[in-house]
């Protein structure tokens, strides 16, 4: 009999842990037909940003009083995988807390200590169930969320309530059972099984267990296609962060070097002709960076960057929070097909319309809000700077003012229409 | 700067006055108020005057990168040709790229925004301020510049500028990192905003207007056209005075 349950372990551990790698290689697929950027730069640095804003989410505590809820919910997290580690041993080994003899007097502790988180846990997450489904915080509502991304984080909340809620229930039959414990929490809950026949406990322990461990399977695989994802992408993505200042914006080399041969033509005769026609600015995911859409699979959607947009918040259509979405479905779109053809054939769509409209992008102040308060590293203002590149460079599509004022500055080196004459005029004014 | 270089000598600054420190009236007042401050001090410093072009800074917002180096390029070529070491400017948009942009191309200099500068000149004791100050005790609010502040980080100096006044600074609600945009950056400057529930310049300064303050401080030309037609949307343009840091300092300097 124990071996049959052994087996169906390891065949669900085994199944479940295939499956997420597929996908994992995927994603990570799909993050590299983005074009190529070198940021392994200045490492001391990276590993300062992964520690404090990944690991110790600096920038959530910009909000103290959801930064404690979501510590709270980010340490069970992390911490309660030990205890994951215990229960995947026993699951393939046929033993029952293997760690309480290893450990003795320590493991209760320890056990109460997860206990502690797993209570936690479940506060934080209800606090986020209500703020999101009852007092309807203006960012958690709009529009942009309506269906999949709205269920998405309900799912999410709502599984890891019952989740903690299983690893309880299955400690507290254990200890009615005398068979582990007293732990700190489930030892107050244990008297009210105790009239309870032994093998009902047996089977509620057992059957909590099972659907413990087969909940944080199915929830590993939920992972990639949800904006949950964030849990283990925030870690690259803080690492991988931009360390340029915020306002400096990249760099076009080949229009740098076109623009001196035709101020310096002298230095022509030097240069390699090139016939490849460069690629300007950004219509579709596959001219981005690879960290743009590193950036896109790790948004988890909280909308910190729209609510602080000056579009956004006077209504205009942008919201940088969507800029993302948007090139995360795209990505997944264009994956979809590689899945079933083996390589991206012309489909027709873009980024650019299909997704996001030159109306959300002409709103943009590049101000840097968004870029500022997003607590996982993510850059929407590049994109944005990106499609506005291709649409002036390669379409020519840009409002008759903006036209206006390009030529001006060809014209008069200077976006008004004065005569380059007057520009120190002031100066005599002032010294008349 | 010519004149400089003809004389064989170098100034301790090029004053980089940007086209709306140039062309546009209400700026040119901040550009007359920090040359009166510069002149006060005994700074002896340069214009590039005819020689100066744009930076280049809304074209390459916008996405026309191909107008952006031509500039650039060409203001480096000018700049080097000088053999500039040093430049101030009272625009935050020219500050950026002059200083995170131009190094790229070719273009290396010291480059410093007003704000920083007069804080400089405040704090070396170069600028005495006299006794019975017209601010003294009076609310001023103060605008952070996206260019000036979340783009390059730059909170406090324009702030210890304003401590000089002794006047009494009230924060708006989103201030600093939090600070909220005039609406005039990205190139929006140059045209009409996108369909929407209000102007971003509007919703700027009815707060900057509820902090109750007399005065608000600017260091932006463009921030200072936006705030003005925000205070005027509020109709208390007669109560509320939007003024660039320079002239405020310009008026109290002794």
């Amino acid at each position: 009999m124990h071996i049959i349950q052994e087996l169906l372990f390891v065949i669900a551990f085994g199944l479940a842990v295939y499956l997420f790698s597929r996908k994992a290689a995927q994603i990570r697929r799909n993050i590299l037909l983005g074009r190529d950027v070198d940021l392994n730069d200045q490492p001391a640095l990276r590993w300062r940003n992964l520690l404090l804003l990944a690991f110790g989410q600096k920038k959530m505590f910009r909000k103290p009083l959801v930064a404690v809820l979501h510590f709270f919910v980010y340490a069970g997290f992390v911490i309660i995988n030990l205890e994951i580690l215990e229960i995947i041993l026993d699951g393939i080994l046929g033993t029952h807390r293997l760690f309480a003899p290893v450990l003795g007097l320590l493991y209760p502790i320890l056990i109460g200590c997860f206990e502690v988180l797993a209570v936690l846990v479940i506060i934080g997450c209800a606090v986020f169930l209500i703020r999101r489904n009852i007092i309807k915080v203006e960012r958690l509502a709009q529009h942009e969320l309506d269906g999949w991304p709205r269920s998405d984080a309900n799912y999410i909340l709502i599984t890891e309530i019952v989740l903690m809620l299983l690893f309880l229930t299955m400690n507290t039959a254990d200890q009615a059972m005398h068979e582990a414990g007293p732990f700190w929490i489930s030892g107050q809950i244990a008297p009210l099984f105790s009239g309870l026949p032994e093998t009902s406990l047996a089977t509620i322990e057992r059957s909590c267990w099972w659907l413990h461990i087969l909940g944080i399977l199915a929830f590993l695989n939920y992972l990639p296609y949800s904006k949950h994802l964030h849990i283990i992408l925030a870690f690259p993505n803080a690492y991988y962060a931009d360390l340029r200042p915020k306002g400096k914006m990249e760099n076009m080399p080949a229009v740098q070097k076109e623009v001196q041969l035709m101020l310096q033509p002298e230095l022509a005769a030097s240069e390699p002709a090139s016939d490849v026609m460069p690629k300007f600015g950004a219509k579709d995911v596959a001219d981005l960076t690879w960290k743009n859409l590193l950036d896109a699979y790790s948004c988890t959607e909280c909308g910190r960057c729209t609510a602080a947009c000056p579009a956004n918040i006077t209504g205009k259509k942008l919201s940088p929070r969507k800029i993302m979405m948007d090139t995360r479905d795209r990505a997944e779109e264009i994956g979809l097909q590689i899945n079933k053809d083996g390589a991206f054939k012309e489909d027709g769509k873009s980024l650019l319309r299909d997704y996001i409209s030159e109306e959300e992008l002409r709103a943009c102040t590049s101000c840097n809000a968004c870029v500022q308060e997003c607590p996982v590293s993510i850059n929407p203002l590049h994109i944005i700077l990106q499609l506005r590149r291709h649409l002036v460079m390669e379409e020519s599509s840009a409002p008759q003012e903006w036209n206006m004022m390009f030529s001006n500055i060809e014209n008069n080196m200077a976006p008004w229409k004065f005569s380059p004459d007057d520009r120190d005029k002031w100066a005599t004014e002032m010294n008349s | 700067m010519a004149e400089y270089a003809a004389s064989g000598e170098s100034p301790e600054i090029l004053f980089w006055v940007g086209c709306a420190g140039s062309f546009d009236q209400r700026a040119q007042k901040i550009t007359k108020a920090f040359v009166t401050i510069l002149d006060k001090v005994g700074v002896r410093f340069a214009i590039l005057g005819k020689e100066e072009s744009c930076t280049g800074d809304p074209a390459r917002r916008a996405g026309n990168e191909f107008i952006f180096q031509m500039m650039a390029q060409n203001n480096i070529m000018v700049l080097n040709n000088y053999n500039v070491q040093k430049i101030v400017t009272a625009c935050p948009h020219c500050f950026n790229t002059l200083r995170n942009e131009y190094p790229q191309l070719g273009g290396n200099y010291e480059v410093i925004h007003h704000a920083t500068y007069l804080q400089q000149l405040i704090d070396a004791g170069k600028i005495k301020m006299k006794e019975e100050g017209s601010f003294k005790g009076r609310k001023i609010t103060y605008h952070d510049s996206c260019y000036l502040g979340r783009a390059n980080n730059i909170y406090e100096a324009p702030r210890k500028v304003l401590e000089a006044l002794d006047a009494e600074l009230v924060e708006m609600k989103r201030c600093k990192s939090n600070g909220l945009c005039c609406g005039a950056g990205g190139a929006q400057m140059f045209k009409e905003e996108e369909k929407g529930t209000t102007r971003i310049n509007f919703e700027r300064g009815r707060e900057a207007v509820e902090t109750g303050a007399s005065v608000i401080a600017s260091n932006c030309p463009f921030c200072m056209t936006m705030l003005t037609d925000g205070v005027k949307e509020q109709g208390k343009e007669d109560s509320v005075k939007v003024l660039d840091i320079a002239e405020l300092i310009a008026q109290q300097i002794e």
